[in-house]
């Protein structure tokens, strides 16, 4: 069979660093073919090019079967290769009909309207889509929204579909669908490449698997005659220590929350009645499908949403709720939020002050009317140096300009610059590749062995399971289930979805 | 009397209703585009100097002298967009400049040119005949010049644009979600210079209109602050036409009403009379906003530049 996307030695630089050095890559009608790699391995990079958003500076490109020059986004979309980018382009106040017509561009309203409708309903039957074509894409969820990109690129005439990173901000069962999406697009003989950094998701799902190392596609194979471990060498290069290593001396109760209850941005109550213990020198792990209170109970114990009920109290300081933000970093809460750039970093300013942002009320970076800027600087570099934060050309350097990893590594650096007594972890490896998430999770497993209580909230259920000595299962906004570990992941997976 | 004194006062609102409506209109297209434009009594001003111009250098054509109008506002709307599309200087601030810059030029070519001051003809009813001599009905409805009775339809060409074709799909694509409709192949630079040059070229209407149909004569600063009102009708009316239509309408009769109080004897200290706009525009703002919760169409991008990889 003729590969629908064939792409031979293709190679990419900018201003000489090589993105790509003679990557190859061939896609077949009817497979899902998973692009398997780090973050910066050049796996976006690489579609990027299929899709004409770069010009590759070497290599060939050959659609079903004939070479082609892709000069442009407007060229892939006419031999049929579409993208579900991992930022979605909507409008939000627009319907998905709307949005689907702005990308379409057809000469009349109307007439445009209707035919688009059409297809749509056709794919959305075809797919089992059920979706709401009249509200605006804004109040749709997040799943909901990528079915919209995927309408959008489908009703374009698309029979070669990359997906980036689709379920990097889904929930378990709601990726777990995506990922059937996937499954029934390439049996209408679509093919479907699924870049990823997830090595479940590929053994589970896809047909191929090719993986990228440092621009280069170092192997092409079937993932069931690879074992995770082998799998996870290619992708590191050297294997990556996923052990569990559990807690050594865990201690007395150190936080207690106590008949917690809250409400959501929109006055619904998601969290009810949460009572959770964690003992010093231990981590707890909170399991659960996402929307279940987690966000709330994280927001509550940084101190930026006030609870309706319910008290936390820190073993020897009292009821953290009537507690300042401030009052209770000072007694030691360290907080590494789910969202990176709202709630931890501010992007316009430098690394540097980002990092000194959380110690300048102790007078280590001069008095309330001085800032010592040497000083602030020479700790940055430090830490920088400390926790390994690369790309931070100068502490000057913009936060924002960091990769997800990397300005996670800084979040932990500022989090960690005293030793804290407890610690909340929110989705603490959300977008971060094997090798940064490993170094988070070993600087949370440090600060557990040096006594502290770490809460540690994820919906990534393997992630939750590999760092948690104690595991609790988070329904409808109370603890519903706990596990000591090592705990069967079907047991606490059941918990999770039974009670939904 | 009373009845007298109610017919009077309604068969005014409409010239009054008018200036407003379009200014908003105008502003309500530009601001679906993602810009805000403070600069609406700018263009304002200079679409009224142009009017009077047009009829004071060319003979008394109201037809053409609109035209003039609405042309210059386009025109000094391109500077508007150099700065802020092109440049991307700070909207408020660019907004801001372009008013007191049309305060200065507009006062200094009046002067220069000797336009101050020296009344014209205009704009004249149109006559339906009987219709015209009906009463009550006849002063309220028949008797007011042709672009009384072109707003409604010119509302409605804008509606119909903004909201049933794919010029108005991608003006509002732009406004709303800059970054999809780049990805749509929509050029935001080019909808953006469009759609302010359209939207200045209707506020420059307005203030034609005020020069040419109503005052009949150039004043410096005439437009009194009526750029202002139709921004905040802009916001009254949450980014919908009719509801800016239906606004207009409101501060046309109050601003009617004013001179007719006045004129019946009621005792009303005149500065507070004057100032009944400005709060009518302050109160209807809370009401805006204290009524949350039904659907605001306020575009998502306003007062956004756009800049691809922007960070």
């Amino acid at each position: 069979m003729r590969a629908a996307l064939d792409m031979t030695a293709v190679s990419k630089a900018f201003d000489g660093f090589r993105a790509l050095s003679e990557a190859s890559f061939a896609a077949y009608p009817g497979e899902v073919h998973a692009l398997l790699g780090e973050n910066g391995a050049g796996k976006s990079t690489l579609m990027n090019v299929a899709v004409g958003l770069y010009r590759p500076d070497a290599g060939q490109i050959r659609v079903h079967g004939t070479e082609v020059v892709i000069d442009g986004p407007r060229t892939a979309k006419r031999l049929g290769i579409g993208m579900v980018h991992q930022h979605y382009k909507l409008v939000k106040a627009f319907t998905a009909l709307e949005n689907i017509l702005l990308s379409q561009g057809p000469p009349s309203y109307g007439a445009g309207l209707r035919a688009v409708e059409e297809a749509v309903r056709r794919h959305c039957e075809a797919l089992g889509f059920a979706l709401d074509l009249d509200r605006p894409v804004g109040l749709l969820s997040v799943a909901e929204q990528q079915r919209v990109e995927i309408l959008k690129v489908l009703v374009e005439g698309a029979r070669i579909l990359v997906l980036d990173e689709p379920t990097a901000v889904l929930t378990d069962r709601e990726a777990e669908q995506m990922l059937l999406t996937m499954r029934r697009l390439a049996e209408e003989g679509c093919a479907v490449v699924l870049v990823t950094h997830k090595l479940g998701e590929v053994k589970r799902h896809a047909d191929r698997v090719t993986v990228m190392r440092g621009g280069r596609t170092v192997a092409s194979a079937d993932p069931d005659a690879l074992s995770l471990p082998e799998l996870t060498a290619l992708v590191v290069g050297a294997s990556v220590e996923r052990e569990r290593m559990p807690a050594k001396r865990i201690g007395d109760p150190l936080l207690r929350i106590a008949a917690l209850a809250g409400t959501r941005a929109d006055g619904l109550q998601v969290l009810s009645d949460a009572t959770i213990v964690v003992r010093a020198g231990e981590i707890y792990g909170i399991a659960g499908v996402g929307g279940n209170g987690q966000t709330e109970l994280a927001e509550i114990l940084m101190g930026v949403r006030a609870p309706c009920a319910g008290s936390i109290e820190l073993d020897g300081a009292g009821d953290l709720c009537r507690m300042t933000t401030r009052a209770r970093r000072g007694l030691g809460l360290a907080a590494i939020p789910a969202d990176r750039s709202a709630y931890a970093l501010a992007g316009g300013l430098s690394v540097a002050e980002n990092y000194a942002a959380g110690a300048v009320l102790s007078g280590r970076f001069g008095s309330w009317f001085r800032l010592d800027r040497r000083a602030v600087r020479a700790a940055t570099a430090e830490a920088v140096r400390a926790f390994d934060v690369q790309g931070v050309r100068a502490p000057r350097q913009k936060a924002s300009l960091l990769s997800g990893g990397n300005a996670q590594k800084l979040v932990v650096a500022r989090e960690f610059a005293d030793p804290p007594r407890v610690v909340l972890a929110h989705s603490p490896s959300r977008g971060l590749d094997v090798r940064a998430s490993g170094a988070v999770h070993q600087r949370l497993r440090a600060a557990r062995d040096a006594g502290a209580a770490i809460l540690l909230i994820s919906e990534d259920l393997d992630e939750v399971l590999l760092l948690s000595d104690r595991v609790g299962v988070m329904s409808r906004g109370r603890i519903v289930a706990e596990f000591d570990t090592p705990a069967d992941r079907n047991a606490v997976g059941a918990a999770m979805v039974h009670h939904v | 009397m009373l009845i007298d004194f109610l017919v009077n006062w309604l068969a005014a609102v409409p010239e009054f209703a008018v200036p407003f409506a379009l200014a908003a209109l105008g502003l309500l297209v530009i601001e679906k585009a993602g810009v805000l434009s403070l600069g609406a009594e700018g263009f304002m001003l200079v679409g009224a100097l142009a009017g009077i111009g047009a009829i004071l250098g060319l003979g008394d054509h109201p037809a053409i002298a609109l035209a003039a109008a609405a042309a210059a506002g386009a025109a000094l709307s391109l500077l508007f967009s150099l700065l802020v599309v092109t440049l991307r200087v700070n909207q408020v601030i660019a907004g801001l400049g372009l008013v007191f810059l049309a305060q200065g030029l507009t006062g200094l070519v009046g002067t220069t040119q000797g336009w101050v001051n020296r009344p014209i003809g205009g704009l004249s009813a149109l006559s339906f005949g009987p219709l015209s001599e009906l009463p009550v009905v006849g002063p309220i409805l028949f008797r007011h010049d042709a672009v009384v009775y072109l707003t409604v339809p010119v509302f409605a060409l804008a509606a119909w644009i903004l909201g049933r074709s794919m010029v108005g799909l991608r003006l509002r694509a732009v406004g709303d979600g800059p970054d999809a409709a780049d990805a749509a192949g929509v050029s935001i630079g080019l909808m953006r210079f469009g759609a302010t040059a359209a939207g200045a070229a209707l506020v420059g209407l307005a203030g034609g209109y005020l020069s040419v149909g109503i005052a009949r004569i150039w004043i410096e600063g005439m437009s009194g602050g009526r750029g202002w009102i139709a921004i905040a009708l802009v916001i009254f009316a949450r980014w919908q036409p009719w509801r800016a239509l239906a606004g207009a309408v409101l501060f046309g009769a109050i601003e009617a009403l004013i001179p007719r109080v006045a004129a019946a004897g009621i005792q009303v200290p005149q500065y507070f009379v004057g100032m009944i706009p400005y709060l009518a525009t302050l109160g209807v703002m809370i009401w805006t906003c204290t009524r949350s919760g039904s659907r605001s169409l306020e575009p998502r991008a306003l007062g956004l530049a756009h800049a691809r990889e922007d960070r």
